[in-house]
């Protein structure tokens, strides 16, 4: 799935976009950063509520390449300039992370529509 | 069977680069050994003996009008007819390089061709020199030596100072400094990409680091991450000053933390990290004394981890 996924079909906001044209083939819901770095397969997107600096660092570092802040959280600029830093892409959006992982489940073709 | 090894579609672009800027004339031999029509193929047999080569061009001035090779002579010596002159007996059927094909030309003809020398005229169709396989692996042989030479050099000057891959790099860790954790973690992670090393690997490595990074920035009165890069692993340690582990079993339970809510709030003290950094590396050791400290040690090979060998 193309992360311009995120904001042309499902509509959410895009706070940093380094790049177009990335693809990712997976997701990961937690906001357990431990969790997150021993469990999220990478290529991936991370369905958080943690609008802070750490969680890039865990995207980073386990090679995430996408956060999406749910339920209406922002991003402290210290976090969209670490994230414009790694080149990971973070969005944010008023859906709860239910139904946030359903939609992009959705776009990755795990479930029917 | 190929004469020249190297496929001039498919092969690396240094070398790709290497045969079509190279030309026939940097590789072929001017020193040449000639015979006219007149001369007895005896004569050429003692000037191949003399000279060392095993193909002798018949030419009129500076014009090629054929060549005699050892197989011809061999042939002389059984037909008895080696008192002949080279007109008589030479190869008519010429296939020639010009002086400014690319030494690719060159490689695809030996291929194409059962010759194992070519004539090389210029645009005035003079003979201007000789080429052999040899003549091109030896010439091709000190220009890969001279790209690979030149590689080396800029991958050294692309590396900055102290990144070697053997060597030890330390990061101070203060106590609930969230604003530079995982610093070290990433700059682990650097080192490992610009070395090559594979991807899933550089990614338990970023994972075990991060965790005792997190773990000191958590829990302990600040310490140090020690990376320890040898050619076939890393070891990364962690070492700090206190308060030090009352119980290692309930510290590598998962789900077990002692962790504040605030520390929480931010995603971390999930009782994962010591858990998480065992499962990812490939020997695990921690050792703690109360009130004195804490010292947790990940090795992650690069390849595959040697049988024991105590």
């Amino acid at each position: 799935m193309k992360l311009t996924y995120l904001t042309e079909t499902m509509g959410y906001r895009e706070l940093v976009f380094p790049d177009k044209t990335a693809a990712v083939h997976a997701a990961f819901t937690s906001d357990l950063l431990s969790d997150v770095m021993g469990n999220a397969p990478d290529n991936s997107i991370l369905i958080t509520v943690q609008g802070h600096k750490n969680t890039v660092a865990v995207a980073s570092l386990a090679g995430i390449q996408a956060i999406v802040l749910c339920s209406k959280r922002s991003a402290p600029e210290e976090m969209t300039d670490a994230a414009l830093r790694e080149g990971i892409a973070v969005f944010s959006t008023s859906d709860n992370q239910f139904t946030a992982s359903w939609k992009i489940a959705q776009g990755l073709q795990l479930v029917r529509q | 069977m190929q004469n020249i090894p190297i496929n001039t579609y498919t092969s690396p672009t240094v070398i790709l680069e290497l045969i079509y800027r190279l030309k026939v004339k940097d590789v072929m031999s001017r020193h040449l050994c000639t015979a006219e029509s007149a001369t007895s193929l005896k004569e050429i047999q003692r000037m191949m003996k003399q000279r060392s080569v095993t193909g002798v061009p018949i030419v009129e001035g500076k014009r090629i009008l054929g060549i005699i090779s050892m197989d011809d002579i061999i042939q002389a010596l059984e037909g008895g007819y080696i008192e002949d002159p080279a007109v008589k007996r030479m190869s008519r059927n010429l296939i020639v390089l010009e002086d400014d094909m690319p030494v690719s030309f060159a490689i695809s003809y030996f291929d194409r061709h059962p010759f194992r020398r070519f004539p090389v005229l210029n645009k005035h169709k003079e003979l201007v020199g000789m080429v052999t396989t040899r003549d091109i692996t030896t010439r091709l042989l000190v220009e890969i030596n001279k790209e690979v030479d030149a590689i080396e050099r800029r991958n050294a000057e692309s590396r900055p100072p102290g990144t070697q891959l053997e060597g030890i790099r330390r990061y101070r860790i203060m106590k609930h400094d969230f604003e530079k954790a995982g610093l070290a973690s990433m700059e682990i992670k650097k080192i490992l990409k610009t070395h090559g090393i594979a991807s899933p690997v550089i990614r338990r490595a970023a994972i075990a680091a991060y965790e005792l990074e997190m773990n000191l920035v958590v829990h302990s009165e600040g310490g140090e991450i020690i990376s320890h890069f040898h050619q076939d692993r890393i070891e990364i340690t962690a070492r700090d000053n206190g308060p030090g582990i009352p119980s290692i079993d309930d510290a590598m339970t998962e789900g077990f933390s002692t962790a504040t809510p605030w520390v929480r709030s931010l995603g971390f003290g999930a009782g994962m990290g010591l858990p998480n950094t065992k499962k990812v590396s490939d020997d695990f050791s921690i050792a703690s004394v109360p009130e004195k400290g804490t010292e947790a040690k990940a090795v992650i090979w690069y390849h595959q981890k040697p049988k024991e060998t105590t």
